[in-house]
């Protein structure tokens, strides 16, 4: 009873952890299924038959490839325009400060669906084609905010001194951006890129007000919810996971390799 | 905001003031010509469509005719008195999940902070990982898990509970699928990560030194988290609970995919209305009684737990 209470943080802990990883398990699980009808929501037998043909669905891998395009295309967008106002932000002196401070705090407390529809009315409006272009235009707007929020976290708790140290030593002002601010902002950038792509290659809501016919990977799989859910699914969705976790370990790796022979 | 070239803040390294020279006319266009760019993306595809969305509400007309501005306000009126049920439910349930979220969340955040020693990164990769299965794949992994005869549903039969939250109108009968519960637990499940994240990042701050003083004080471990632990992590908790309640607002796919018509959401409304029934500014009116209602409780909620650095 006393073990209990001293572990009770641990125990509840482990519990939402438990919660938050068993969909995953599932996933996991249900890529080996064969179900019996159109939907893989109820376990039947084992099989490798999705493992082995993971583009046997019509149009699913089409859906991930253009998700993948859309996510990088956002991510490039997202990066270039929010570094830039980022180091504005923090390094210059300018007006209108506060109101650009809450134009690019207000799309972070905005439910999604709002500016889902809002922005549909504005292409209804000025009787634009909906498509990846459309889509791509509301990724890089939402990704914006959360890139400028990582890379100005960075970049405020940088030193300026090093750069007026590299303009002293005669460095000219690209060489000092791209020798000394870029390399120190870098794992902010490299932050915010990976918050970018995440959010566009899972967002649903604004891709599916604003899509038209092109289909995204989420939207792929939002429409086969209603149709039946191929196996295929969860063998994309398994797959992404282990590789995600491979690189993450990967990753960790080589520093701590690193960390010993910079020691060494 | 400090308008000196560096942005003071806490946790921002203390850093001399450089002396200011007077920047010639060139120098003092850099900020500007940074901005730019970025600024009019958001303002025309953030802030144009909100005006353009607010035009759409008080226009009147149909899909074949085309729609006129009339300034008929009468629409916000019977948007709000048609779908106040869709309204209450989406607040009661985003709240009740952010509520779940901060209570399971705590502890997890807690354990990664101070409990895990080298086990840290892992579990913070565990938290993470879900997010690279797509999030739309792992909420139909809940209709598995819930479905009427799985593990999960048998169990909580066995231990009446069911019973309890039937009762409470929470589940029907033996289901879970389908029911109130059903989409708040894939709401709460969904925005986890997003309460963990801060409060993590808040509690690691804390000095461990401030642990050991409390208890050299003679604070019992509850006093200790009650006194020290938790107001330290405020910003954590309110950056958390914003993260988790204004996305969760406005969700439709929980709702759609383990709910049924009973448990539709305001943003099940907006969507049909806008992309089946095309009826647009009904729709249009119903987003911004969402965005009103949202950045008002947002903005007093803010007030009142007196974090203003969030951005």
């Amino acid at each position: 009873m006393r073990w209990l209470r001293k572990n009770l943080v641990v125990i509840a802990g482990l519990l939402t952890l438990a919660y938050m990883i068993l969909p995953n398990i599932v996933v996991m699980v249900f890529s080996f299924n064969k179900p019996n009808g159109r939907f893989n929501y109820s376990w039947q037998r084992f099989s490798l038959d999705a493992w082995k043909d993971p583009c046997g669905v019509a149009d699913m891998c089409e859906s991930l490839s253009l998700s993948l395009q859309l996510a990088a295309w956002s991510t490039v967008g997202a990066l270039v325009l929010g570094t830039m106002i980022a180091f504005a932000l923090v390094r210059y002196r300018f007006r209108a400060r506060g109101a650009i401070n809450s134009l690019i705090f207000l799309p972070m407390a905005m439910p999604e669906v709002v500016m889902a529809a809002s922005l549909l009315t504005l292409f209804l409006n000025m009787g634009i084609e909906l498509g990846f272009w459309t889509v791509l235009i509301a990724h890089i707007m939402f990704c914006l905010s959360f890139v400028v929020t990582a890379v100005k976290a960075r970049v405020m708790s940088m030193d300026p001194r090093l750069e007026e140290a590299a303009r002293d030593l005669y460095a000219g002002p690209v060489q000092t951006f791209l020798r000394v601010t870029l390399p120190i902002a870098a794992p902010g950038i490299a932050a915010g890129a990976l918050l970018a792509f995440a959010l566009s290659f899972d967002d649903f809501i604004i891709t599916n007000f604003n899509a038209g016919s092109t289909v995204t990977f989420p939207m792929f799989v939002w429409g086969s919810a209603q149709r039946g859910t191929p196996v295929q699914i969860n063998v994309i969705g398994t797959a992404m996971f282990v590789l995600a976790v491979l690189m993450v370990v990967a990753g960790q790796i080589i520093t701590n390799r690193r960390k010993k022979t910079a020691t060494a | 905001m400090s308008t000196t070239t560096l942005t003071k803040k806490e946790g921002a390294a203390p850093v001399e003031e450089p002396v200011l020279r007077k920047p010639s006319a060139r120098k003092r266009l850099v900020p500007y010509w940074l901005l730019l760019p970025g600024i009019i993306w958001l303002l025309v595809f953030f802030a144009l469509p909100l005006v353009y969305q607010a035009s759409t509400s008080v226009q009147t007309g149909s899909l074949e005719q085309g729609f006129q501005v009339t300034w008929h306000f009468q629409t916000y009126w019977d948007a709000f008195t048609e779908y106040w049920p869709q309204f209450v439910r989406s607040l009661l349930y985003a709240g009740t999940a952010t509520l779940l979220c901060l209570l399971l969340g705590y502890p997890l955040a807690y354990l990664i902070a101070f409990k895990a020693g080298r086990w840290r990164n892992l579990l913070l990769v565990l938290v993470i990982a879900p997010f690279f299965t797509s999030f739309l794949i792992r909420t139909l992994a809940w209709k598995t898990i819930l479905a009427d005869d799985s593990l999960v549903v048998d169990v909580l039969n066995a231990l009446h509970v069911l019973d309890v939250t039937s009762w409470l109108g929470w589940t029907e009968g033996e289901r879970v699928l389908a029911t109130p519960m059903a989409v708040v637990c894939g709401l709460t499940y969904n925005f986890l990560p997003f309460m963990i994240l801060p409060l993590y990042t808040s509690l690691e701050r804390i000095d461990g030194r401030l642990h050991e003083a409390a208890q050299d004080l003679y604070a019992s471990p509850a006093t200790t988290f009650r006194k020290v632990t938790f107001p330290l992590s405020m910003p954590g908790v309110v950056s958390g609970t914003l993260l988790t309640f204004i996305p969760a607002s406005g969700d439709y796919v929980n709702a759609e995919l383990l709910g049924s018509t009973d448990t539709k959401m305001v943003g099940n409304v907006i969507q049909s209305q806008f992309l089946r029934v095309l009826d647009y500014p009904t729709a249009a009116a119903l987003s911004f009684i969402l965005m009103a209602i949202v950045l008002v409780m947002v903005t007093v909620y803010i007030r009142r737990a007196g974090t203003e650095d969030l951005v």
